[in-house]
């Protein structure tokens, strides 16, 4: 920790909560594929190892059913373990530990247990991985109750979203989007804890509203910025939270602008963009004065060439494109 | 340059294996990267020959950037086709505008015109009509801010008073009119009424008077009707599950049109009892309320028969249908002009056509007969009423 402003990255940010955690305290533990000898396939938890050593920064066999399950147990068993998985592609291979264990046992029990298991992975697309590590499945996830799912965007987030999942009673899944590692950026020094309840509004507009979350959220600011020089005033609302999702903060913001384009990194068809599609709809229909844009990545595998994988994914120019849609231009 | 590891954003061209003019194929060494994981080789997937160099050894790019041209001892479409994949830059967006999925279909037709739901819920609480908005919205929607401004712009007029609903009133006439051809058994008398004596005092009355104080034919008419029903009470009254009940005063039902169509029958109540100057003033005033819709209710549901006078319209016979519960109608055309036969003497005499429907189960044609003959009879005697 540091009392001074400074530029740090999100990946910095990211290693600097889990070391606060590990500092504070001693149930806390860190595993997953690589974390340790390699310092992490994104180069997250370099030097952990020698700072902490190998009981508390463990490095596991390819098997994220065994480890995410392991995970599990320790945390059943008092522990607060911080789980890494490669990418959001290889959790599926832990899904069932996932969905049918961590989200379950709580309820099941009566709530006798709990199970205070954080668990981090990479998603999204963006650096030529090709579709099986590219794909932006946190929309799943966040379809699954007894499941926490926090998106940090922002370095402040990368750098206080854990803590708040640590100390949250529940499994929280924690999504690092690819593209956001080499982000670099002032971290406050003022900055204080933050919470994995709410949605935020992080560019303020009176015209329509951008709602978004995780490595799209720079590029939807950026949208919001070519709007705002054509004279539209876009709000940008990074929802943080997946689950459960604040729809008061999402609402509050359509029944000012009366318009919302969603734009998400996952695909369009039976997803998170067409949940929060139907809240609105739920919530703020009589408000509309257009029907809710999206911009989605195309519905393909995310394609390995560089000019196909962009063209794949939500850009700016789309966003502005369905912006200037809903707003009849 | 080759992405050589998730996190390599850019690499060093170290040295190049290969010059211009060498044939490459799938596999070949063609030149030496620096990255932050150490020096690595780089093999070419394609073959052909190398045509060019675009980085110089020592340069560092960004991944995705082209490092050398190869050329196809192929057709020359397959070279085209390959500097295009190989001009991709790591960052900028695709160049071409997206095209956006059809958030909205374009118009078609005349249908139901597209109006927002925050329009239309304004639209409701402020009173706005829609149909003649301009919207300013996708597709040419009506939006929030067009009602707002149409809102806005309707609002400094002065608040007109509540209007009549006209739709509202043409249900009602037409149930209380089909109940009363399904109901009512009618019979119809008709009479010609000579009005020379009447327009003769009325101009001579109303020579005298300043236009406000002037007396129309219709007060006469109205009077006279309201005098004959003294003596002829099963016209005057209501028809009720206990048969006829007579009115409890002479309350004369005076048919107004509306603008815009409809027609209201507020009573004159105590007509019989009336001056003729005082009836006069309650007829003006009727006709200005009825048409502001101003009317009160007492006046609405008091009338004990109505009178009907078309004359302004030009119709010389009126066959009315009797507003339930009442039980008869009195109808006047308009006085015209005919020959007439006087003392046995052909003259050009003003006539009206005063015609009775009346209510078969309260009265019959012999009780009507003597009414109209005595509407008649008081019309020849204006200075009486």
């Amino acid at each position: 920790m540091t009392d001074r402003v400074r530029e740090i990255t999100y990946r910095d940010a990211v290693r600097e909560a889990i070391r606060e955690a590990l500092l504070a305290d001693p149930s806390v533990f860190l595993m997953g594929e690589d974390v340790g000898r390699y310092g992490g396939c994104y180069a997250v938890t370099k030097g952990l190892l020698d700072e902490f050593g190998p009981e508390r920064i463990r490095d596991t066999p390819l098997s994220e059913s065994a480890f995410v399950g392991a995970g599990i147990g320790a945390a059943l068993g008092g522990m607060r373990p911080i789980v890494e998985i490669m990418t959001v592609n290889f959790s599926l291979l832990a899904l069932d530990q996932i969905v049918n264990n961590a989200a379950t046992i709580r309820h099941m029990s009566g709530g006798q247990f709990e199970v205070p298991v954080v668990i981090r992975m990479a998603t999204g697309a963006g650096r030529q991985l090709a579709a099986q590590h590219s794909h932006s499945l946190e929309g799943w996830y966040a379809h699954i109750p007894g499941l926490k799912v926090v998106t940090p965007a922002t370095l402040e987030d990368a750098r206080f979203m854990l803590a708040a999942a640590l100390a949250d009673p529940n499994p929280v899944l924690i999504f690092e989007h690819v593209m956001l590692y080499n982000r670099s950026g002032v971290l406050p020094a003022d900055a204080v804890p933050v919470d994995i309840r709410s949605a935020i509004v992080r560019r303020p507009g009176k015209d329509l509203t951008l709602v978004t979350y995780g490595g799209t959220l720079f590029k939807t600011l950026d949208a919001a910025e070519i709007l705002a020089k054509e004279g539209v005033g876009a709000e940008v609302i990074d929802l943080r939270v997946l689950r459960p999702l604040d729809a008061e903060t999402l609402l509050a913001s359509v029944r000012k602008t009366r318009r919302a384009v969603i734009v998400d990194e996952g695909w369009r068809s039976g997803s998170l963009s067409a949940e929060i599609s139907a809240r609105i709809m739920e919530g703020a229909f009589w408000e509309l004065d257009a029907p809710v844009g999206r911009v989605c990545s195309a519905e393909v595998p995310i394609p390995y060439p560089h000019h196909l994988e962009e063209a794949a994914l939500p850009q700016p120019a789309a966003i502005v494109a369905a912006a200037k849609a809903a707003l009849g231009g | 340059m080759p992405s050589l590891g998730a996190d390599m954003e850019a690499g060093t061209l170290v040295e190049w294996l290969k010059r211009p003019g060498d044939r490459v194929r799938r596999g070949d060494i063609v030149a030496v990267v620096e990255t932050q994981k150490g020096a690595i080789e780089v093999d070419i997937f394609e073959e052909g020959v190398i045509e060019r160099w675009l980085v110089e050894p020592g340069t560092t790019v960004p991944v995705g950037t082209p490092l050398a041209v190869i050329a196809d001892t192929r057709p020359a479409v397959a070279v085209a086709e390959m500097e295009v994949a190989a001009t991709v830059t790591p960052t900028p967006a695709p160049a071409a505008p997206p095209s956006m999925p059809p958030l909205l279909e374009p118009r078609t037709g005349a249908g139901r015109p597209r109006v927002s739901p925050a329009a239309r819920r304004l639209a409701a609480e402020r009173g706005v009509t829609l149909d003649r908005l301009t919207g300013s919205g996708p597709g040419g929607a009506i939006l929030y801010a067009d009602v707002e401004r149409a809102a806005a712009e309707a609002a400094p007029r002065p608040a007109e008073p509540k209007r009549l609903d006209l739709a509202e009133m043409r249900r009602a006439i037409g149930a209380a009119m089909a109940r009363s051809k399904r109901e009512i058994p009618h019979y119809y008398l008709s009479t010609t009424v000579d009005l020379t004596r009447s327009l003769a005092w009325l101009e001579e009355t109303n020579a005298t008077r300043a236009p406000a104080q002037r007396l129309l034919l219709a007060a006469l008419l109205i009077k006279a009707v309201a005098w004959a029903l003294g003596e002829a009470a099963e016209f005057n009254g209501f028809f009720t599950a206990e048969g006829f009940q007579p009115g409890a005063g002479i309350h004369i039902g005076t048919a107004i049109a509306i603008r815009g169509g409809g027609l209201i029958a507020p009573a004159i109540r105590d007509a019989d009892k009336l001056s003729l100057e005082a009836l006069m003033a309650q007829l003006r005033d009727l006709v200005a309320r009825a048409r502001s819709g101003a009317l009160r209710s007492s006046e609405l549901s008091d009338p004990t028969i109505t009178v009907t006078n078309l004359g302004e319209r030009s119709v010389e016979t009126v066959f009315g249908v009797i507003y339930p519960p009442q039980v008869a109608l009195v109808g006047f055309g308009m006085p015209v002009e005919r020959p007439w036969v006087v003392s046995g003497e052909v003259a050009a005499r003003r006539v009206l056509t005063t015609t009775l429907a009346a209510d078969h189960r309260a009265s019959d044609g012999h009780r009507g007969a003597l009414f109209l003959a005595n509407i008649n009879r008081k019309l020849q005697s204006p200075e009486t009423l």
